[in-house]
């Protein structure tokens, strides 16, 4: 009688060591989970990381139980998603979590994105978990446009007619490529349709890819943290980080607070205001697509405002509008470079002088008045802000070299330290 | 510093918020009340006597009015006129080519609250002002050259415009519509038709969103049971935490 040779591995029996024999399922638990040392001294802001998990795991499983329901189809798509509001068992609440999820995701997502700034995360050896991060970015905003468009609204239609056409701006082949991405001479059923197709299969499968190979690259190099310093220094006698903690139980159970704190939030949205104000949801959007009617002001989501904000501020030259796009998509490119633009010698904010401190400030009032530019018509004072806050975000950026390698510095402590 | 950062992002939010209201001459507070039923009640009656002649409501089925708005099947018949099946739709008797009676097809109104706002309704129904230049001798304060006849008139009476000056940058006076005053009274009082349009709003505030009122009511038992979440994790993480210094 032969006997299976015992796998190195595997001490458990029962059906946890019939796996382990098999698959690397305890090992992958440890590694990622139960033995995932991580700095003790996370704070608020480490929050957004596990809850951008969360959301994606709402879109996928509302979105599955949407895709049920709804039909891609310039006929029917709108009148499905009433359908879905009004006929479909919980469909309303199922949509709302979807609708809500799409703006929570990226709040969640530009929160986690400055926390990097604030301390240092995409420094060397995290390089590679910023790039990744930057492409799910990249493709978070794809997948919220194209999702944008199915709801078949007089806003989806006109927001894919403005996006589309971009495309047209670049030189010799652009007509050709918007004619390609529409499957047609305008926005139409067969835009819709590969838009569900793109939508609800390619994205979000390439998405979840990134997300595995963001939290695998960031498991190999082990967390960051508020004091920008390296945990993996001092180690005890079985080599575990002395500032370091298991993910399971401690970020597990703390995180289950940042989720009843998210979720508050989420569902007062989802319950009490789903639209909030025109904002996560637009007006112009409760009325069917209508290819001879324009919304009296068309403006993207909020989430896409600032990048909007710039491709506006950027006049034409040389009889083409192709600048406008090219400084919008550089002000998404520019991120990926992050890790080599910044020469600070330490990586937290804690530890910078002041010239680090006020460019980040002047950042973000920059990013969030795009914001506000972006959803107001171009009149009155909003054009210039813009074009000043457009510079100001590029400063930001490309200055960085900079103003971090001649910016003060204070000592940073050897071991992390605590925050009430 | 950080704190900082985060009250100035709520700040400009919140007055994006608030600015995305601005424009054209402001709108009157309806008033309604989603929970109101005998509101609701009165504006589907509203509804289906003054407009469902020509507006459909195609996204609202009768039997789902009903059990919404607590209406006894016997009297559902009362207020089905095109149909004689209670899960149909509210459908209109609006042949296809109103088009060339009105200049363009009586819209649906399953959605007009939430794409216009329950206040924008209220306003347009009690904004129409005579303007013999007009088709149908009436025009509307909060939707110029407005294609609807003024169906209500026999209600509130017929009112006129308003105009008043205004200097514009380079000082010259331009007369501008201001508002409307009743020039003839109708067969009800001012605060009467007031609440027949109250009313009728709140019913399309429904339509828009049949579920509103039920959201809104199972929100605070998610929101308290959240909070008892809230607490019972904080409880929890302090405790696991206790020995992480």
């Amino acid at each position: 009688m032969a006997v299976a040779p015992e796998s190195a591995g595997s001490k458990s029996g029962g059906l946890t060591g019939w796996i382990d024999q098999r698959f690397p399922m305890t090992k992958l638990w440890k590694e990622h989970v139960a033995e995932y040392y991580a700095p003790k001294n996370f704070n608020f802001w480490y929050y957004f990381g596990s809850l951008a998990l969360l959301i994606l795991v709402n879109q996928l499983i509302t979105g599955i139980f949407l895709t049920m329901s709804y039909k891609p189809s310039s006929a029917e798509a709108f009148s499905s998603i009433e359908y879905i509001m009004r006929d479909v068992d919980w469909g309303w609440l199922i949509r709302y979590l979807h609708s809500t999820g799409a703006s929570a995701f990226f709040i969640v997502v530009y929160l986690h994105m400055f926390r990097a700034l604030l301390y240092g995360s995409h420094r060397k050896p995290r390089e590679l978990v910023w790039i990744f991060g930057c492409l799910i970015l990249l493709l978070l905003m794809a997948e919220a446009f194209m999702g944008y468009v199915l709801p078949w609204g007089n806003m989806s239609y006109w927001g894919a007619q403005v996006i589309v056409s971009l495309f047209g701006s670049i030189p010799i082949v652009g007509q050709s490529l918007v004619e390609w991405i529409r499957g047609d001479y305008y926005i139409a059923d067969a835009t819709l349709n590969r838009f569900f197709a793109l939508h609800v299969a390619a994205l979000p499968l390439a998405l979840i890819f990134l997300v595995i190979a963001h939290v695998m690259a960031l498991h190999e190099v082990g967390s960051n943290n508020p004091d920008g310093i390296e945990i993996k220094k001092h180690k005890d006698a079985q080599g575990r980080p002395l500032d370091g903690i298991p993910f399971q139980p401690y970020y597990t159970v703390k995180d289950l607070v940042g989720v009843a704190g998210f979720l508050l939030l989420f569902c007062g949205v989802i319950f009490f205001a789903p639209a909030f104000g025109g904002l996560f949801l637009e007006s112009p959007n409760f009325e069917p697509a209508n290819p001879l009617q324009t919304p009296p002001h068309i403006a993207p989501v909020w989430y896409f405002t600032p990048f909007y904000a710039m491709l506006r501020a950027v006049p034409s030259f040389a009889g083409t509008q192709v600048w406008g796009v090219l400084v919008m998509g550089a002000s998404i490119v520019v991120l990926f470079f992050v890790p080599w633009l910044d020469r600070s010698p330490v990586k937290s904010i804690r530890y910078r002088g002041p010239i680090y401190k006020i460019m980040l400030m002047i950042f973000v009032l920059s990013f969030l008045t795009l914001g506000l530019c972006g959803l107001k018509p171009p009149a009155g004072i909003y054009p210039t802000l813009a074009k000043v806050c457009t510079v100001l975000y590029f400063a930001f950026f490309l200055l960085m070299p900079w103003y971090t390698k001649f910016d003060s510095v204070k000592p940073v402590p050897e071991r992390v330290t605590q925050h009430a | 510093m950080l704190k900082r950062c985060l009250f100035v992002a709520v700040a400009v939010l919140a007055s994006s918020v608030a600015l995305a209201q601005e424009g054209g001459i402001a709108l009157e507070d309806a008033g309604t009340n989603i929970k109101n039923l005998d509101s609701l009640q009165r504006g589907a009656r509203n509804f289906m006597n003054y407009c469902s002649g020509c507006h459909s409501l195609k996204y609202v089925r009768y039997n789902r009015l009903a059990a919404d708005l607590k209406i006894p099947e016997a009297e559902l018949g009362n207020l089905m006129f095109t149909t004689d099946k209670s899960s149909e739709g509210v459908n209109s008797a609006m042949p296809k080519d109103a088009e060339g009676w009105f200049g363009k097809q009586p819209p649906d109104l399953s959605l007009m609250c939430r794409a216009r706002g329950v206040d924008y309704c209220y306003s347009f129904l009690r904004g129409f002002y005579v303007d013999t230049a007009r088709p149908w001798g009436v025009n509307n304060l909060y939707l110029p050259s407005a294609a609807m006849p003024d169906v209500l008139a026999s209600l509130q009476g017929l009112q006129k415009a308003v105009y008043k000056n205004e200097k514009d940058e380079r000082g010259n006076d331009h007369v501008v519509l201001a508002g409307v005053a009743l020039m003839s009274p109708g067969i009800m009082k001012p605060e009467e038709f007031d609440q027949f349009v109250r009313d009728l709003a709140n019913f399309l505030d429904y339509a828009a969103e049949p579920v509103k009122a039920k959201r809104e009511s199972l929100g605070i038992f998610v929101t308290l049971f959240l909070l008892v979440f809230f607490v019972f994790a904080r409880m929890l993480k302090k405790e696991y935490w206790k020995d992480v210094h």
